[in-house]
């Protein structure tokens, strides 16, 4: 169930009560390939990831990995069908240490249940290990490695969201979704950031769709960009070509406007 | 060998030897029965910590399976002639069936919600038990409770011996907790309790998480509950009542909640210092509430919490020396 998977989505819709917060949108995410999805505030783009991600069932239109029809299942049941998520504000288990936070992205990769626990089984064991592992390669991966033991409490903005993106590839996604990841670091750790971003597309494998405020790094970064302004998809391309687009400039400058 | 595995046999080791020779030390039976109640009650309260500490969802029905658990096994061993040590696994069986059907209802909710909700089915098995008279007695409750049956040589009759039964029933719940709570089932509990939306986001199916933490919630109680019935040979209504969810609560806030010690700590602390006090038996919350509030003002992780870092404080001293 490894490689990259394509996600689309197909006039999907998200309303609440009056709102509609997802507004009739059609995208294709392509495989291995790093879809940006920009907009000014509002616009909907966490409402997007949590419909996709099943945190929502949608009101309206139908998600697809790899045209298999995950609309409407729990998030646990899409996250083992390979879609992974990081949160706007990034989120971990709070008191624990780095890799007690990320050995929990592999327990959708274990079977041991509560009798494996008291019996000490061969194979809890063996799955302990395992995840134990995997997990250290996972920060390894995102550089993140020397951090393991020390409690995500007392660890700084920018290796909190290098140890998000590590708890996230440690479930093996096929798709990983990214809310803001660079938000609230300096441009220097930002670059850095985007380096990681762009070697999970190609050194990994996985498709990524981001949603981020920071221009240079969508440019940097994006093959293809689509922009939500009030829940609908206004704009679609190759980065260059969004950059120039009046409608896009029109969404952002309106939004400034109103603010 | 490092100095925590020596700290880990020291911890371990020292409580029990001195559990082993608390009967003789003391040779005292009115101290003997305050502990078997102690360890009896202590091991629900190790219940009601695998819900609150460790999926941290509070049980408000804890005592109701604590009750349900007691009265199983009285009624299958006393009216229908049913050896303990089958009743024990019967009322076990029984009560986690119960709590995982109460459970598919009662974890719709989260929290506040999940309190209040379990609370009115605290309320409600407590009816049921006192509504129900030709099989529990009602509210004069059920007496006539044989002992434990003994097994092979081992007969538990005597003070002691069922003090020595209590014991081992609770070394074997702090085990199961322990084991438990140092597995990846373990880690998948306190995912959910830390963040359940960031449990659910990596693959865990947080609603089956919370239920299989309620099932084995109650099935300690039942077990507390059972051996409870035997070793007291009678049971009321009481027993199984709101307010008794309410003291193993304060227990287990005042040893420390999501701790391993926490519990049997609380338990036997606050057990021993009622005991001691009963003349101001009318005055339990009036001593209770002040010290519940000093232990969470000043010792938020309970009093096996605070133990715990002056217990570290203490032997990393020695071993730098
Ligand atoms: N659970 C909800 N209930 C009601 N309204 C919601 C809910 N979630 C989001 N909304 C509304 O949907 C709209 C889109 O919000 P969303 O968070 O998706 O925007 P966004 O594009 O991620 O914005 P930002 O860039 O500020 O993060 C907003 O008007 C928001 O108030
Ligand atoms: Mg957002």
């Amino acid at each position: 169930m490894s490689g990259a998977a394509t996600l689309r989505v197909e006039q999907l819709g998200m309303s609440f009560g009056g709102l509609k917060a997802v507004d009739q949108v059609d995208l294709e995410v392509p495989a291995g390939k790093i879809t940006a999805i920009i907009g000014p505030n509002g616009a909907g783009k966490t409402t997007f990831f949590n419909v996709v991600a099943g945190f929502y069932a949608p009101t309206a239109g139908r998600v697809l990995i790899d045209d298999e029809d995950v609309s409407g299942l729990p998030p646990h049941k899409v996250a083992r069908l390979g879609v992974a998520r990081t949160f706007q504000t990034t989120q971990l288990f709070p008191a624990a240490s780095v890799l007690d936070n990320v050995i929990v992205g592999r327990r959708l990769h274990t079977r041991s249940n509560v009798f494996d626990a008291v019996l000490r089984s061969r194979r809890h064991r063996r799955e302990e290990a395992e995840s134990r592992e995997n997990a250290l390669e996972a920060l390894e991966f995102t550089g993140a490695r020397d951090l393991a033991d020390v409690l995500v409490a007392n660890i700084s903005q920018e290796a909190r969201k290098r140890v998000a993106v590590a708890l996230a590839l440690a479930t093996e996604p096929r798709v990983l979704l990214l809310d803001e990841p660079a938000a609230g670091i300096n441009p220097h750790e930002t670059e850095g950031l985007t380096a990681l971003i762009r070697s999970v597309a190609v050194e990994r494998g996985v498709t990524v769709c981001l949603v981020e405020h920071k221009m240079r790094m969508v440019m940097d970064l994006a093959d293809h960009v689509a922009v939500l302004n009030y829940g609908k998809k206004i704009a679609e391309g190759p980065p260059a070509k969004i950059r120039s687009d009046p409608k896009v400039i029109d969404a952002y400058l309106g939004a400034d406007h109103d603010a | 060998m490092g100095s925590a595995h020596v700290r880990r046999a020291v911890a371990l080791g020292v409580p029990l030897v001195l559990a082993i020779l608390f009967p003789l030390l003391v040779n005292n039976p009115y101290l003997v029965s305050v502990a078997v109640s102690a360890y009896v009650t202590a091991i629900a309260v190790y219940g009601l910590n695998v819900m609150l500490g460790y999926t941290g969802q509070l049980s408000l029905a804890h005592a109701g399976f604590y009750g349900i658990g007691g009265y199983t096994v009285g009624i299958l061993t006393s009216d229908y002639g049913f050896s303990f040590w089958l009743a024990l696994p019967i009322a076990l069986a029984f009560t986690s069936l119960l709590g995982h059907l109460i459970g598919l209802a009662a974890l719709r909710t989260r929290h506040d919600y999940f309190a209040i909700f379990t609370l009115a089915v605290g309320v409600m098995i407590v009816i049921v038990i006192e509504r129900w008279e030709s099989l529990t007695g009602g509210t004069d409750g059920l007496i006539g409770i044989p002992a434990p049956g003994s097994i092979g040589p081992l007969s538990f009759t005597s003070l002691n011996s069922q003090y020595y039964l209590a014991l081992a029933f609770l070394v074997f719940t702090i085990y199961v907790v322990w084991s438990l709570m140092h597995s990846l089932v373990g880690r998948t509990f306190l995912a959910v309790r830390n963040s359940e939306e960031l449990a659910r986001a990596v693959g865990i199916d947080a609603g089956r998480t919370h239920q299989l933490s309620f099932v084995i919630s109650a099935a300690l109680a039942a077990l507390g509950g059972g051996l409870y019935a035997a070793f007291s040979g009678s049971i009321g209504p009481d027993v199984g009542d709101v307010p008794m969810t309410f003291n193993m609560l304060v227990y287990l806030m005042i040893g420390g909640v999501a701790s391993l010690p926490g519990p049997l700590v609380g338990t036997i602390l606050i057990m021993g210092l009622m005991q001691a006090l009963q003349a101001f038996q009318e005055y339990t919350l009036m001593i209770l509430g002040p010290i519940l509030i000093l232990v969470v003002v000043f010792f938020p992780g309970g009093l096996a919490g605070q133990g715990k870092v002056l217990f570290e404080r203490l032997t990393r001293r020695e071993a730098d020396q």
